[in-house]
């Protein structure tokens, strides 16, 4: 497969490149991903949306292999780089691997309770987890540790001896987020990092990232099925749709101008609350089975724009709009035609920004 | 698909007549998806039809036989000496004892102190056992749904009573206090002895399922039927109990073997006069002295195997109930 | 007869034991004309799910009185009313869970023929197979035979809460209470729901109370509904739709709806958000005095608002707001 656009520096810390990864099911076998590829550049925040079932999820997990028993790569290379020199994580050993995690590229799962440990302080998870990744000094460990949850926003003290039933959903995953920079990774993944929270501890969290990404300048890779989280984050952002990424580009492309007919269906289902009352529309039917997908293009059955060769042939990510933008659709054309509203949006917002 | 409502009840009674051969095809095939399961459920069966089936079959052993007094099963050897004497001189089965083959042919497991048949006393054993194990399983799981669901439901008083009662209950030694009542009461009877143990051991069975019932009823599902309207009984059979049908599956199981222990435990203690009872056999055997010698220990040990491989099977068998009960197997 | 066909009056909800007791909803009032959407919104916590059960007949009120069609529902005595029955058939409500709002072991056919066989709303199984026809078209499933013989397990979250409207539908219900019920479903597919809901509003006069915490389908489904927002147990404001959206008063609305992100990204970039005093959501155990949200407001007058509770005022046309700064901005006397 044909890589991708990439932009920007030249050593992006992350590049994947036809990532197959299947699962094993009672019924046969499910794929997941097929065939994704995509740089990070450094210092860039890049939003992988989809709904459920597309694969964004097992994208984000398997690139620290941290997949099921059930999964598999079945091929393909995540290319790491840092100081000039580069490695394929999916070759890495046990040892390796584990030094790779989380000194390299760390991962922040949902705030749930379970993400934690329901016996332990949050001192000992981060004690145990600094342990399990090489920092012996166990003074430094508390100091970074100190440092760490008071630049996520946190009373140190306070949180340091609690136990995490103890915390807010936010304050858990402000902890996380704490958690995830001990060793200063150049890469943080984080899974739905706002979803389940409420309002007002969102825009805690988002803004928190933001000033985080600025302060520390990790590259982010962020997986939602929230629009909005990848609108107010994300430098750059994929959708992806049965296991591929159907468009890539920068934000303001996609949310203006998006090119592939799944990505402005989304767009146009998704209500804002400013500014006066919109139509909404729906995609009609549902996500493909991944054990049998349909031929061709895997989103023909919803597509409003579908064709005869939609249904046989699966298009290929090419780039559109210049070197940055890329899309997987045969009739990019006619779907650039009806998004002319959504530009009408672009400037209309710009114009009523301030509330 | 449309028909599916319109049929007179003489359709419906032919259609599920029909059904009938389908429905046991499918039975066994969910009973096979699970190996250990669908092992249980043949051993199980095979128990059945032995006590069943197998005493029409099986002469009972009456006489006692002085020459054959604990008179070992055939070895290995012995049996295919037989089997190659029988085949190459034609020996009739039913002319074994004039033809001078060893006794040990004529009796599949053995002899006991009397010389009587193991075997045909284990085949005519078994029925009440199972019987009653059935009995009480059936009983006893009855009474702790009923008062289960109810009391979860209801909830108040009512429940806040029962809850204590079988607290106190289950702290009851229940063998000692069976076998004070076995002297009291006279338990020739299999229903009344059913009943008895049923009474014992309401309790354990009502605070599980009454303990399960309380985390359904939460259900949403449950919440949209209260709002329905759809009424306490419907809620109770119809929502809750179908989803925990393996649960009550299982609970049923260790029902029957616990009563097939209280019951074999009194048996053998001589306090209900069963005759034809493995019971009875470990309770001769042991008084017969049979755990001392090499050759009778077939005669302690026969019924004590049957009944563990019983109550094995009964075990293996819940593993498969399981796989049953739950919908999502259900194709559609 | 009265204006409304449900009306909450000072409805209060206590959880716990006698030594610790929590109150969730705290003196909440309200009215639901028929044929109205009203929508109750706020963060996890407020009661808003507390008070919709109570406007179901499945929670009672601790104190305070719930009134169907100008009648009151619970008698004085705490017993049900002689017409309980018609409340409870005509408040129907759809759960926000797909995955567990159906019995899993009752097939699609089962779940819908049920409440109409039980409480005879069908002369006889094969009008009840007609009718269970006309529910799934009108909530979109079809073709029907792929439906009626499947269970639920089989079906997608989206199909799954189609199907639990259409069960609410077969009591022939006045309102709807709608908890969450679109929180966990895909966002596509989304839209297609609330479309269904708003048909029914058309064509059937279904009145709604919907219960969510995404202000921005709030906005969509209620645009030509009232919107209440609650906080800790109580309402902080109450409008019709429009007038929340772009002219709310409550700094607690404000800052709700400052802080919401936007899918549009220049938008919500831009967007000026509303600082607020402190990030601490109030205990339930330990209620701040006065204005409940005192500690958290930009607004806040020492004095006034942690002295004294405001109470639910009418401010503007239509626009109740429970804030005594600006109820005095807006020129109306008391606080």
């Amino acid at each position: 497969m044909e890589t991708v656009t990439t932009l920007g520096p030249t050593s992006p810390p992350l590049s994947v490149r036809d990532l197959w990864v299947e699962y094993r099911a009672e019924r046969g076998l499910v794929k997941a991903v097929r065939g994704v590829s995509f740089d990070l550049a450094s210092e860039e925040s890049l939003a992988l949306i989809g709904e459920s079932g597309c694969g964004k999820t097992t994208l984000g997990v398997a690139l620290i292999r941290l997949l099921v028993k059930t999964a598999r790569i079945r091929q393909g290379e995540v290319i790491y780089r840092r100081d000039g020199r580069a490695v394929d994580v999916l070759g890495l050993n046990p040892r390796e691997l584990r030094r790779f995690r989380w000194r390299e590229c760390a991962m922040v799962f949902q705030s749930a309770l379970n993400a934690f440990n329901p016996v332990l302080r949050i001192w000992d998870q981060i004690h145990d987890t600094a342990q399990a990744h090489g920092m012996v000094s166990r003074d430094e460990v508390r100091r970074r540790a100190m440092q760490l949850l008071e630049q996520v926003q946190l009373d140190p003290r306070r949180v340091i001896d609690a136990y995490s039933h103890e915390l807010s959903g936010g304050m858990r995953q402000r902890v996380l987020l704490a958690m995830s920079l001990l060793l200063n990774p150049q890469v943080l993944i984080l899974d739905e990092p706002t979803t389940a929270l409420d309002i007002l501890t969102q825009r805690t969290i988002i803004d928190l990232l933001r000033r985080l990404k600025a302060d520390v300048g990790f590259s982010m890779i962020f997986i939602s099925h929230d629009l909005s989280t990848a609108a107010e984050l994300a430098d750059r952002v994929a959708t992806m749709y049965a296991g591929t990424i159907v468009e890539i580009g920068p934000v303001n492309d996609i949310f203006y101008r998006p090119a592939h007919p799944y990505t402005l269906g989304l767009i146009r289902a998704v209500p804002t609350v400013t500014g006066e009352f919109e139509e909404l529309r729906s995609i009609p039917g549902a996500p493909p089975d991944l054990i049998d997908p349909p031929e061709g293009c895997k989103f023909h059955p919803r597509c409003p724009y579908a064709t005869p060769q939609c249904r046989t042939e699966e298009p290929v990510l090419q780039p559109y709009y210049g070197e940055t933008h890329a899309v997987a659709c045969f009739n990019v054309a006619r779907v650039q035609q009806d998004t002319g509203d959504l530009g009408a949006r672009f400037s209309q917002s710009l114009g009523d920004s301030i509330l | 698909m449309s028909a599916l409502a319109t049929l007179t009840p003489l359709q419906k009674t032919m259609r599920a007549l029909r059904n009938i051969p389908r429905g046991i095809w499918r039975f066994l095939k969910l009973m096979s998806r699970n190996k250990t399961g669908f092992l249980g459920f043949l051993i199980f069966i095979g128990f059945v039809l032995l006590t069943t089936v197998g005493p029409l079959l099986v002469p009972e052993a009456k006489s006692a036989d002085i020459l054959a007094i604990y008179a070992p099963p055939c070895t290995f050897k012995e049996w295919r000496v037989f089997a190659r004497d029988a085949w190459f001189k034609g020996i009739e089965v039913s002319a074994i004892e004039e033809s001078g083959a060893p006794i040990c042919t004529k009796h599949l497991l053995g002899t006991d102190s009397q010389g009587k048949d193991i075997f045909a006393q284990i085949v005519h054993g078994g029925r009440d056992i199972l019987q009653m194990a059935l009995l009480t399983g059936l009983i006893s799981t009855f009474v702790g749904i009923t008062l289960g669901a109810l009391s979860a439901v209801i909830g108040g008083r009512f429940d806040a009573f029962l809850t204590i009662l079988a607290d106190i209950w289950l702290t009851i030694p229940r063998f000692p206090l069976l076998a004070v009542l076995a002297t009291l009461v006279k338990l020739d009877n299999m229903l009344m002895l059913a009943l008895l143990l049923s009474f014992l051991s309401w309790a354990g069975l009502y605070l599980s399922i009454r303990a399960q019932v309380f985390s359904l009823k939460e259900r949403d599902y449950v919440e949209a039927a209260v709002a329905l309207d759809l009424g306490l009984w419907h809620i109770i059979f119809s929502e809750i109990l179908p989803n925990m049908m393996s649960y009550i599956a299982i609970s049923f199981t260790f029902g029957m073997t616990s009563a097939i222990y209280a019951q074999v435990g009194l048996v053998f203690l001589g306090l209900v006069p069963l005759t034809r009872n493995w019971g009875v056999m470990i309770n001769l055997a042991w008084t017969q002295g049979a755990i001392f010698f090499k050759d009778s220990v077939y005669f302690i040990m026969a019924p004590v195997m049957s009944i563990a491989l019983f109550q094995l099977s009964i075990v293996w068998m819940s593993r498969s109930l399981e796989e049953i009960f739950n919908p999502r197997l259900r194709t559609g | 007869m009265s204006e409304y066909l449900i009306e909450a009056r000072n409805l209060v909800r206590t959880f716990g034991t006698r030594k610790a007791r929590v109150t969730a909803v705290d003196d909440v009032s309200f009215g639901i004309r028929e044929g109205e959407v009203v929508c109750l919104v706020g963060e996890s916590g407020c009661g808003k799910t507390t008070t919709g059960k109570m406007i179901t007949s499945l929670l009672k009120p601790t104190t305070g009185q719930v009134l169907y069609q100008g009648r009151p529902v619970w008698r004085p005595d705490g017993r049900k009313a002689d017409d309980f029955k018609t409340y409870r058939l005509g408040v129907q409500i759809i759960h926000q869970d797909p995955y567990a709002s159906l019995n899993p072991s009752h097939t699609i056919y089962k779940i819908l023929s049920t409440p109409l066989l039980h409480h005879k709303l069908v002369a006889s199984p094969a009008e009840a197979m007609t009718r269970v026809v006309e529910l799934l078209n009108t909530v979109g499933l079809g073709p029907v035979e792929d439906f009626l013989t499947k269970y639920p397990h089989q079906l997608s979250g989206g199909q799954r809460q189609r199907v639990s409207v259409a069960r609410a539908l077969t009591v022939n219900p006045r309102c709807i209470v709608a908890d969450e019920a679109v929180s966990m479903v895909d966002v596509s597919i989304r839209v297609g729901l609330l479309n269904i809901l708003s048909d029914l509003k058309r064509t059937l006069g279904v009145t709604y109370l919907f219960i969510t915490h995404d202000l921005a389908v709030a906005k969509f489904f209620a645009w030509e509904g009232r919107i209440a927002v609650m906080y800790v147990g109580s309402i902080v404001e109450f409008a019709s739709t429009p007038q929340l959206i772009n002219n709310a008063l409550h700094p607690y609305s404000k800052a709700l709806l400052a802080a919401v992100p936007e899918a549009d990204p220049e938008l919500t970039r831009h967007k000026q958000r509303l600082q607020l005093r402190s990030q601490d959501i109030p205990s339930l155990l330990a209620l701040p005095s006065g204005c409940r949200f005192h500690p958290r407001c930009p607004f806040f007058e020492p004095g006034l608002c942690d002295v004294q509770r405001p109470e639910l005022t009418l401010l503007e046309d239509n626009h109740y707001v429970a804030c005594h700064v600006a109820a005095r901005q807006a020129g109306v006397a008391g606080a």
